[in-house]
């Protein structure tokens, strides 16, 4: 590093300045109040743990996205939190402990490896939910409801909703009986929706009818919320729990058009981000103009066995860094006071008056040419027949 | 109108091949990529754009959201490793093979044969697949020239008559991947534009030769 670019920051890890720091703790601010209103409670996870609960449950998902390091005190592997879910999950199961339903939420930074997207972030900022202990749809709409209040306090419009369910593949694969590394393959093509790869594979492999036949449709099952139709005929009749994550979804889809008749929905059946951990449905927020989610969640039961106990688990997670880019969150507007050095007990008193009301009052310091705007000031104290005032900047 | 949807095509071969295609779900450039400078290309469908760049660069365009569809040939998209796109439709177009080629019956001079190629990873998987530990070198253009001059004992790249690596004296060694242009939908796109992108989908679907 030569002392020209002692500056620089790593790739993808970012620093926010002034304003824009100013609007992300307003968004953090809203966004705790909201959560709170919610009933759930914050937790403030550790930034660094051990490596083995911080990869627990979420198995190869996380692996590659953790920055890991040596503890000189205990010689085992810790890991710098890339996702705060399984912390939660950790908490929830091996220390709450509680039997009923729990609520948590969360919100800091976290760091990946590798920037997820384009341009992306190696430090987002992440905020998320998590509803513990109750199974039914009821509860994936209510984190669902919270997710989309989320977007529309961070100022997001014209979003778009997409919904599917891991059970559905995973049930399909069960009925193939197909082993893990053909599930791999299948999984894989099936992500990239590669139609010609999938044909091929299962002629390979000689599937037997239903199966073959319901693994391809499942390629080309995403669409509006009539796919839920179309994916009853075709797949329902292979077998029970299809049928479950299919009236899963359709539940899920007349609330949300109940709430928001204006939003757009779409269903993706071969939908399976996070299928290693995920165990029912998924769902994802898209916007206009941006290539991934900006927000996205889902059940996944199964994480706190690991910890000790096994609970129904749903939640969703975003970066707030993001919505910040992408919302209208205002920046606070410029109502400060300038006022004059420090001086005797009556200006003192006045100042400390002002700021307990609330307002915002910045002291000139001597010798320190500085016009009262450049600070965020609109007003500044002055001495007028015998009081202090608070006058209106002059007019340059 | 409606938002606008972009394609994103390479210039020659796959531009040529995919026109009649786009043509078939109503898709006509009204600007000739040959002739016009405009990176921006318009069609008779005032909210459809082409935009023109290079083969490689496509699946990036898409990946990202700079483009909501592409067409990219199989090649491209096994070294990008096709992560944030679907590619839901073989087009059958600019068929070609991806090959491992060489000097016919001669031995690599070293224990750990070297091979030259634009194709990287897919050639490092390639070898590590069959248990070959090589060295790769990353070339541009103009592999044929590597085992002339002893930069490389094999080159990967893709094979379509093989007269360039005859006319060499250099022969097809392996047979990689039979290579064709896929049509290739960004995720986010397909979520938000899913019914315009299906009608159009379905429509190439039905042009595409077997």
């Amino acid at each position: 590093m030569t002392p020209e670019d002692r500056w620089l920051l790593p790739e993808g890890i970012e620093e926010i300045l002034p304003p824009a720091a100013a609007r992300l703790e307003r968004l953090r601010r809203d966004l705790l109040d909201l959560y709170q209103s919610w009933g759930y409670e914050l937790v403030i996870p550790p930034l660094i743990e051990f490596l083995d609960s911080l990869l627990t449950g979420t198995g190869n998902d996380l692996e590659l996205q953790t920055f890991k390091l040596t503890d000189q005190l205990s010689g085992r592997m810790m890991g710098v939190r890339a996702d705060m879910t399984p912390q939660a999950a950790r908490i929830d199961a091996h220390l709450l402990k509680r039997d009923g339903p729990a609520r948590l939420c969360y919100m800091g930074p976290v760091l990946r490896t590798r920037a997820d997207g384009f341009g992306g972030s190696r430090s987002p900022y992440q905020a998320g939910v998590e509803l513990y202990g109750h199974h039914g749809h009821e509860s994936d709409l209510e984190v669902l409801a919270l997710m989309l209040e989320t977007l529309a306090v961070a100022g997001i419009a014209d979003v778009h909703l997409d919904l599917g369910h891991v059970a559905v593949f995973r049930e399909l694969v069960r009925l193939a009986g197909l082993d893990a590394s053909r599930e791999v393959l299948l999984f894989d093509a099936l992500q990239r929706k590669a139609l010609p790869e999938i044909r091929r594979h299962l002629v390979a492999w000689g599937l037997a009818e239903p199966a073959a036949a319901a693994l391809l449709a499942l390629a080309d099952l995403d669409g509006g919320p009539e796919v839920l139709d179309i994916a009853e005929s075709i797949l329902a009749p292979a077998g029970t729990a299809i049928g479950g994550a299919l009236t899963t979804l359709r539940r899920l889809v007349e609330a949300l058009q109940q709430r928001w008749p204006a939003l757009p929905i779409h269903i993706d059946l071969a939908e399976l981000r996070g299928y290693h951990y995920h165990t029912g449905a998924l769902f994802a927020a898209y916007v206009p103009g941006q290539g991934q989610a900006v927000a996205q969640g889902g059940r996944y039961d199964e994480i706190g066995q690991v910890f000790g106990r096994s609970r129904p688990a749903t939640g969703f997670s975003t970066d707030l860094a993001r919505l910040l880019l992408l919302g209208t969150v205002a920046q606070p507007a410029a109502t400060g006071i300038y006022a004059p050095p420090l001086g005797d007990s009556v200006l003192e008193e006045r100042v400390a008056g002002l700021r307990r009301q609330g307002e915002q009052v910045i002291r000139a310091l001597p010798g320190a040419r500085v016009a009262p705007v450049s600070l965020g000031c609109d007003r500044v104290l002055e001495w007028r027949q015998g009081a202090w005032c608070v006058v209106p900047v002059a007019p340059a | 109108m409606s938002a606008p949807l972009t394609i994103a095509l390479s210039k020659g071969r796959i531009f040529k091949e995919t026109l009649p295609l786009l043509a078939a779900a109503g898709i006509v450039p009204i600007d000739d990529p040959d002739t016009s400078r405009k990176l921006i290309l318009d069609t008779q469908q005032a909210d459809v754009k082409l935009v023109i760049i290079r083969a490689t660069d496509v699946p990036t365009y898409v990946q990202y959201g700079a483009a909501d569809m592409g067409v990219a040939g199989k090649d491209v998209l096994l070294e990008h490793g096709g992560e944030g796109l679907y590619e839901p439709l073989d087009l059958n177009i600019a068929r070609c093979r991806l090959m491992v080629a060489g000097h016919p019956g001669q031995p690599p001079r070293l224990s750990r044969p070297r091979v030259a190629t634009k194709y990287a990873n897919t050639t490092r998987r390639w070898f590590a697949d069959q248990g070959r530990q090589v060295e790769v070198i990353k070339l541009y253009g103009s592999m044929e020239l590597a085992p002339l001059v002893g930069l490389a004992d094999y080159i990967v790249d893709v094979v379509d008559t093989g007269n360039t690596l005859k006319a060499n004296g250099l022969a097809p060694l392996e047979h990689i991947a039979d290579i064709s242009s896929r049509l290739v939908i960004n995720k986010a796109a397909m979520k938000m534009k899913h019914a315009r992108i299906k009608a159009i989908m379905a429509r190439m679907a039905a042009a595409v030769s077997v």
